[in-house]
């Protein structure tokens, strides 16, 4: 990577590891806002490796990718917490163990 | 201007019988009759003037078609609405509007005391605009329209009063049974296409001469099925059985459906074929032998009955009997004329007998009759003159008919048959003259109740009975074969039946009987009519205990007729308790345990099915995002490790 001391390498393991932090957020976590959290840093794990190739390959795409991935995340989040507040006024719960109607 | 509005004529009834159905209930009686009488009346009119029209045309050229639209179309096949007018349709449209308007009028007096008056004319009016169709039609398809559906108005009919079981369950039977007969008609037209490739008159029955030789199977076949069917319309062997419990119809309709017009819809439609029949002599000789019996059958159950109507109902089937007997010797000239002055005189039976009936608050057994001729004058004469038609007495309509057929019978050389015939005119005469005798002579047997309530009937049932009687005596004038100009009906039928002769003309010589031999037939069908009224005369009026000792000294005849000969319970245990055990096995094992298995099977296997995967719907958010997860490392896994 020219004009850089820091490995291509470096970035991945990073975003590598904030994926996994997220994932296993969403998967351990009983908190609807801790999952939501989770989500979020699994979808910057994933603009940071975006980044890193755009910048590595001297293309643009990855960095626009990128604000699309932060506007729809923001987009979801207005969204999910909105879903979350409504959950939270019925069912006086944000446990997403506790919101199983669906259960066949 | 007559023949241009040809098409009005059934159309009318229809206009009536769709008003007079939808506003049943709402409209006032006066309507309803207005409707139901006056759109049958000016269709009698137009009949008349499309008559005089067609007489106006030389012999030849009177056949005149009206197609209004094409009905049916599919490939090769297309079906018209297309009306006939030919001498023999005409004659039967005179009758059906001629009868049906009498009928109607005599209606409003004889059913004005009911309840359901709107749908009684409503059924009635179907009934002519079917009858018609039946009868203008002018190819098998638009006949077959109109003969199932003449079929559906008598089933209407009969089942008028359908809060009796009776009346139900002969309306039922009627339908079955003709539905027999109806599956043959059937069967014929469908063989009449794959021969013709066409269903209409003129095409199949030019045709039928080139195509088929003389007595080859498919001519025989055709007329085999086709007269399968008029056995179910016409009440014959083997398909009588439904007629007699017809009788439980109001009696307008008896003397309208069950004598006068449907259930000659079998003897016209062999007259309309009579190009095929006379293609298959077998087939003739199977409608000939037929029919005798079933006038001699018939005849002989008349002469033990107690109700009015089923007397007057094996009448009809006797007398059916006589006009295929005339259709099956080749004489379908004569067997359309008997079937002309049938329609007067025993239309006019009929509504004699619901005259008396009404008269009698609905008393229909004979031995509750008797002495009826002073209190009822009117219906008396009028009845007289019927009676003395139908059993053959000179110069009424009906000696004229029956001795044309029964000459026919001789001259073609069929002289058994002659005998038997003549057999049954001394019958007829005799069980017609009973039930006269028994009705309007010797002492009273009323109940108190009928006598309390004795009436002569309203003008509106004896204006039709009076020119019914008019008809009835000098219908047979039309057909006198010893004067100038005479057997008019015969010359005017003539051209639908010429090309028939043109058929048989190389096969037959035209029969004629040694002169003098006509004027000795006659004389002898005359005698034997007078014999069998002065027979029942001795029997009912003259010494009333001759008929109780016969019936105790021949027990066995006796009872075989008093029970119709046991046709309908062996019906019944042959026919219809097999198929009906049949079918309530069927439901039981087949449809309970297969079809109703098959289907509980199916929902139970979707059932078994879905509780075994709805476990995987556990309902925690995380479990179906693990799952997600470990979807996604095993397909990337494998993309990467491949």
């Amino acid at each position: 990577m020219p004009g850089s001391l820091i490995p291509l390498a470096a970035y991945q393991l990073v975003a590598a590891l904030l994926f996994t932090i997220g994932l296993v957020g969403v998967l351990v976590r009983r908190s609807a806002l801790i999952i939501f959290m989770s989500i979020e840093l699994m979808l910057n794990a994933v603009n940071l490796s975006f980044v890193a190739f755009s910048k590595q390959n001297g293309q643009m795409d990855g960095q626009i990718f990128v604000f699309f991935v932060m506007s729809v995340a923001a987009a979801e989040v207005a969204v999910g917490l909105a879903i979350l507040v409504a959950i939270f006024r019925n069912r006086e719960t944000a446990n997403v163990d506790d919101v199983h109607l669906l259960k066949g | 201007m007559g023949l241009s509005i040809l098409w009005l004529v059934p159309l009318l009834p229809l206009i009536g019988a769709i008003v007079n159905g939808v506003g049943a209930g709402r409209l006032s009686r006066k309507v309803v009759s207005g409707i139901g009488v006056g759109s049958v009346g000016i269709s009698l009119a137009i009949a008349i003037a499309c008559f005089a029209d067609l007489l106006a045309l030389p012999p030849e050229a009177r056949r005149v078609t009206q197609a209004l639209y094409t009905w049916i179309q599919s490939g090769d096949f297309h079906a018209e609405v297309r009306y006939v007018l030919d001498p023999l349709s005409a004659v039967m449209m005179l009758i059906v509007t001629g009868v049906g308007f009498l009928i109607h009028v005599y209606s409003t007096g004889y059913m004005g005391h009911e309840k359901a008056y709107g749908r009684f004319f409503s059924y009635l009016n179907l009934f002519m605009f079917s009858m018609l169709t039946l009868v203008l039609a002018d190819n098998f398809v638009l006949m077959f329209l109109g003969w199932e559906a003449v079929g559906l108005c008598s089933y209407l009919l009969i089942g008028f009063w359908y809060e009796r079981p009776a009346a139900a369950e002969a309306g039922k039977k009627a339908f079955v049974v003709n539905r027999i007969g109806d599956w043959g008609f059937l069967l014929g037209i469908f063989l009449i296409f794959m021969t013709f490739g066409s269903l209409d008159f003129k095409t199949v029955f030019d045709q039928a001469p080139q195509r088929l030789a003389i007595g080859s199977s498919v001519a025989t076949a055709i007329a085999l099925l086709l007269f399968l069917g008029a056995t179910g319309k016409s009440a014959q062997i083997p398909l009588y059985v439904w007629l007699p419990d017809a009788m439980e119809g109001p009696t307008p309709v008896s003397a309208l459906i069950h004598a006068a017009t449907m259930v000659t819809a079998g003897v016209y439609m062999i007259a309309r074929c009579h190009v095929i029949y006379l293609l298959s002599p077998f087939a003739l000789e199977v409608v000939m032998i037929v029919a005798i019996a079933t006038a001699l059958l018939a005849a002989t159950i008349a002469l033990v009955q107690n109700d009015i109507k089923r007397v007057l109902a094996y009448s009809t089937i006797s007398q059916l009997g006589y006009m295929f007997v005339g259709a099956g010797v080749g004489a379908f000239g004569a067997g359309i004329f008997h079937l002309m002055t049938h329609a007067f005189f025993k239309a006019l039976l009929f509504l004699g007998a619901g005259s008396v009936i009404h008269a009698l608050s609905g008393e229909q057994d004979l031995w509750k009759m008797g002495g009826l001729k002073s209190q009822l004058p009117k219906t008396h004469l009028t009845f007289l003159i019927a009676t003395l038609a139908i059993a053959g007495v000179f110069p009424l309509a009906g000696f004229f008919s029956k001795d044309e057929i029964l000459y026919e019978a001789w001259v073609r050389g069929h002289p058994v048959i002659w005998t038997a015939g003549i057999l049954g005119a001394f019958l007829t005469a005799f069980y017609m003259f009973r039930l006269y005798f028994l009705t309007f002579h010797g002492p009273s047997r009323l109940t108190e109740e009928a006598k309390r309530h004795l009436h002569e009937s309203p003008n509106s049932m004896l204006m039709p009975l009076t020119i019914l009687a008019v008809l009835s005596a000098i219908g047979g004038f039309v057909q006198i074969p010893m004067l100038p100009g005479g057997q008019r009906l015969e010359h005017f039928l003539d051209p639908v039946f010429a090309d028939g002769t043109a058929v048989v003309a190389a096969s037959h010589a035209a029969a004629q009987a040694p002169e003098g031999a006509e004027m000795l037939l006659m004389v002898i069908s005359l005698a034997v009519a007078l014999a069998g009224i002065f027979t029942a005369w001795r029997f009912y009026v003259a010494d009333p205990a001759i008929p109780r000792r016969l019936a105790e000294q021949a027990r066995g005849i006796y009872k075989t007729l008093f029970n119709k000969y046991g046709v309908d319970e062996a019906y019944d245990s042959l026919i219809v308790q097999p198929i009906y055990r049949g079918s309530v096995k069927l439901w039981e094992d087949f449809d309970v345990t297969v079809i109703d298995g098959a289907v509980n099977g199916v929902g139970r296997l979707i059932q078994g099915g879905s509780s075994v995967l709805r476990r995987a719907q556990v309902g925690y958010v995380q479990v179906y995002a693990l799952i997600l997860t470990v979807g996604a490392v095993v397909v990337i896994g494998y993309l990467a490790l491949r």
